[in-house]
């Protein structure tokens, strides 16, 4: 009883802290509702037209949503680059970070649910997806996989935190026999919703630009440059806008695995490169389109000539130890990775896939207006569920937000 | 199949021949005299318009007959036998849009006809998967789906739900050279399969190939407009080859599509929920995703309907060729093969030792397509 006492303070407590802030906050939190309402509209548009609202067709069925629920899985496992040096290895340099990393988690797949949503056909029928209710084709679907591992990974990203939150909001140490448990499961499941992510490309023998053994390391290793990439920044925003304190040594620790990542990752793009232009078979045609287009029809190039340099360069610029510890390098060098790494296995791995068709017919997809707003709005939704995470966790961390410190506060006065 | 392959394979039973009580008229077992086919082809055609409507119209007299004593929405609803999954999904399901249509269904201002329609749509929205259904569901799925289109625009269609014989498996074959591409397969196929008008779906691409160059289907024109046959050029049609081994179906999430004992390839359309795994599965380009709301002209719909076959989609939903299950389960060719005027199409159940299917595959050199991915279509090529 006490427990749920405490716990409905907590709500309280946090809806107040959420609701309160600095102007540049507030204007933050109104730009985000903004996008998030257009972004709603034109989903409404999509629902009334069904998905022609979309540039998607026959040919190339998969677009902008799927290319980004592609890219946020791999930010959603990122996390747990902190979380097993925090709670397992006991690393103290990454504690300040960890809390935020799951909140950016859970914040991404949230993003990820929201995209496969906007991406179905009959959303109003999505209740057959639910296991025991509908009809589950495990374990044949990759899908149905998918399905599992994400709500899995999204339930265990809430709790651990929740947990230790909670703890510390009520003032007393999170025990250790209690969470270890929980985060050394969610390090493997992390690494399983991406695995499973890229099986669900990697399994079609009918499209052979993915149909790859590498697609499932390349996943791994680029989530692990552009979300650690991510949280870096995210954490340098935190430094700058509250009074939450993150030890440089902090963001240069993270700052290494996004080096190392990112290296893994430049090594498995030259291997594809090889084998996509060394020798090009007909199955090569793909990559040929994604990198020189074909039949003077060349929609990706100057994405994925804009994602490739970036990726070079950011991977260099970590790599030499003197502009790794610059910030302002750093930063930049995070960002240019992070927009690369989007491009890269977004649309640019997505798109292709589809180009040229099962009979060679090369037909191009361009995202339409409604499809870009609802893409805006679902990241608008992500950025506003991180923002309201991390300022409670802040609070709670900072101990602003403490069970019966107001009372005690009160009783005193009195 | 052989024990030792690792991977599937299509088993026809091509080995272990068995003479088959079919009348054959020339009473040879196997060879081209096709009067089995011939015959039956006939007897079938040889129904008029007015007859079939007639037909139809009585049909439905008595299925409005058999319904008038069958049990009322709600004892179809309760009076069912359910294990714990339909129970807990019925009750989500009233948890869920309860409050919407028991005001429609319990309003007394309403009309009777408005709360019939949403108790149709209610336990439409909520049915269960198709292919997991009893026989007693099937038949109240497709007398809801009658009686819904009879509320709606006041005709009467025939819907059937005729499950796949024992014995018979379909197969198709494909003339090559033959085929002259005139294309009066794929206007047959959009009249009997009730596809969508506005965006021009078609089951079926014929795609123009240069002679002396082989299959080059990236060089071929599947979306010529110009008179055929052109000078130099060959044809070669492409639909759902109806694989045996079908990589659409292992992908789908909620097992919306599936495989039949018949070897086709088919699609609850109510169950879909549109993520188009499948269309990124298949290999050969046969499946064709809803993204608007289909329509289809009041009087050019085709009434005489299957469940799984041509009866009218929705928005948001997949379909495919399903070689005309309305018509292949009842005896009759699928519509290109009728339409075709040259006999390049040639349609049969591959397990009968004397259809002309059989007899193609065993005279004939023919190939399939992309036989390295292990697919195992039922589609063969031959030339003559």
């Amino acid at each position: 009883m006490e427990t749920f006492r405490a716990f409905r303070s907590m709500v309280r407590d946090s809806l107040g802290h959420i609701t309160h802030g600095s102007k540049v906050y507030h204007l933050w939190m109104f730009l985000l509702t903004v996008v998030m309402l257009i972004g709603m509209y034109a989903y409404y548009i999509q629902l009334e037209q069904g998905l022609s609202a979309t540039g998607m067709t026959d040919r190339v069925s998969w677009g902008l949503y799927i290319s980004n629920f592609t890219f946020l899985v791999g930010v959603a496992a990122a996390a747990v680059m902190l979380v097993m040096p925090t709670y397992v290895l006991h690393d103290i340099d990454f504690k300040q970070a960890v809390l935020i990393g799951e909140g950016l988690a859970v914040a991404a797949l949230i993003m990820c649910l929201a995209f496969i949503v906007a991406d179905l056909g009959g959303p109003a029928v999505a209740w057959h997806l639910i296991p025991f209710i509908g009809v589950f084709n495990f374990p044949n679907s990759m899908l149905a996989w998918d399905v599992i591992v994400l709500n899995g990974y999204l339930f265990i990203n809430i709790t651990i935190p929740l947990y230790i939150l909670f703890r510390h909001y009520q003032g007393k140490e999170a025990k250790h026999n209690i969470y270890v448990p929980g985060a050394i499961l969610s390090v493997l499941w992390a690494v399983a919703i991406h695995l499973v992510t890229a099986f669900l490309y990697q399994g079609l023998q009918a499209r052979p630009f993915w149909n790859n053994a590498l697609l499932g390391p390349r996943f791994l290793a680029s989530a692990f440059a552009a979300g650690p990439a991510l949280i870096i920044l995210v954490l340098a925003a935190i430094r700058k806008f509250s009074e939450f304190k993150i030890p440089d040594k902090t963001i240069r620790k993270i700052a290494i695995i996004v080096t190392v990542a990112a290296q893994i990752n430049l090594i498995m793009l030259v291997s594809e490169l090889f084998k996509e232009f060394y020798a090009p078979t007909h199955h090569s045609e793909s990559a040929i389109y994604l990198y020189f287009g074909l039949e003077g029809k060349n929609a990706l190039m100057p994405w994925i000539w804009t994602a490739i340099p970036l990726n070079v360069l950011a991977t260099v610029l970590l790599t030499v130890h003197k502009f790794r510890s610059n910030f302002k390098i750093l930063y930049f060098a995070c960002f240019i990775l992070f927009v690369a790494i989007w491009i890269e296995k977004g649309f640019g791995l997505i798109v292709p896939g589809f180009i040229p068709g099962p009979y060679g017919k090369i037909a191009e997809y361009t995202p339409t207006w409604v499809e870009i707003w609802v893409t805006l709005g679902i990241w608008a939704l992500g950025a506003f569920v991180f923002t309201m995470l991390a300022k409670t966790a802040i609070g709670i961390e900072l101990g602003k937000l403490r069970y019966r410190k107001k009372e005690t506060i009160q009783s005193e006065t009195h | 199949m052989e024990a030792n392959k690792k991977w599937y394979q299509l088993d026809l039973g091509l080995g272990n021949k068995k003479t088959s009580q079919t009348t054959c008229g020339c009473g040879k077992s196997s060879g081209g005299c096709g009067s089995t086919k011939e015959d039956s082809r006939q007897a079938t055609q040889s129904i008029s318009a007015a007859e079939f409507d007639a037909a139809v119209e009585q049909e439905i007299m008595g299925d409005t007959a058999v319904a008038q004593t069958q049990k009322d929405g709600f004892q179809q609803v309760f009076d069912v036998k359910m294990d714990r999954r339909t129970a807990f999904r019925k009750l989500t399901a009233s948890l869920l849009v309860g409050a919407g249509a028991v005001h429609t269904s319990c309003s007394i201002t309403t009309s009777g006809e408005a709360k019939e329609k949403a108790q149709i749509d209610w336990e439409e929205q909520f049915k269960g998967n198709y292919k997991l259904m009893t026989q007693e569901e099937k038949q109240a799925t497709v007398d809801r789906l009658v009686r819904s289109y009879q509320l709606r625009k006041k005709k009467n269609i025939k819907m059937t739900a005729t499950d796949a014989s024992k014995d018979v498996l379909f197969g198709y074959a494909f003339n090559i050279s033959k085929c002259q591409g005139y294309m009066n397969c794929v206007s047959a196929c959009v009249e009997e399969n009730n596809q969508d008008r506005n965006s021009e779906m078609q089951y079926i691409r014929i795609h123009e190939m240069k002679d002396g160059q082989g299959f080059k289907f990236n060089e071929a024109d599947d979306n010529y407009y110009h008179e055929v046959p052109a000078e130099g050029h060959f044809y070669m049609g492409t639909q759902c080859f109806h694989c045996d081994n079908p990589p659409c179906v292992n992908v789908c999430p909620v097992e919306a599509t599936w495989r039949e004992e018949d070897g086709l390839v088919v699609i609850d359309y109510d169950w879909c929920i549109g993520c188009r795994y499948c269309m990124a599965a298949c290999p050969y380009d046969g499946r064709r995703f809803n993204w608007s709301k289909p329509e289809v002209p009041e009087e050019e719909v085709n009434k005489n309907q299957h469940y799984l076959g041509n009866r009218l989609r929705k928005k948001g939903v997949m379909e495919k060729c399903t070689f005309c299950v309305q018509r292949s389960r009842s005896g009759r060719d699928p519509a290109c093969v009728e339409a075709c005027p040259t006999g390049a199409r040639i349609f049969g159940n591959l397990l009968d030792p004397n259809s002309t299917i059989r007899w193609v595959l065993e005279n004939k050199q023919v190939f399939r397509l992309k036989e390295d991915l292990g697919t195992e279509p039922k589609f063969w090529y031959f030339m003559d």
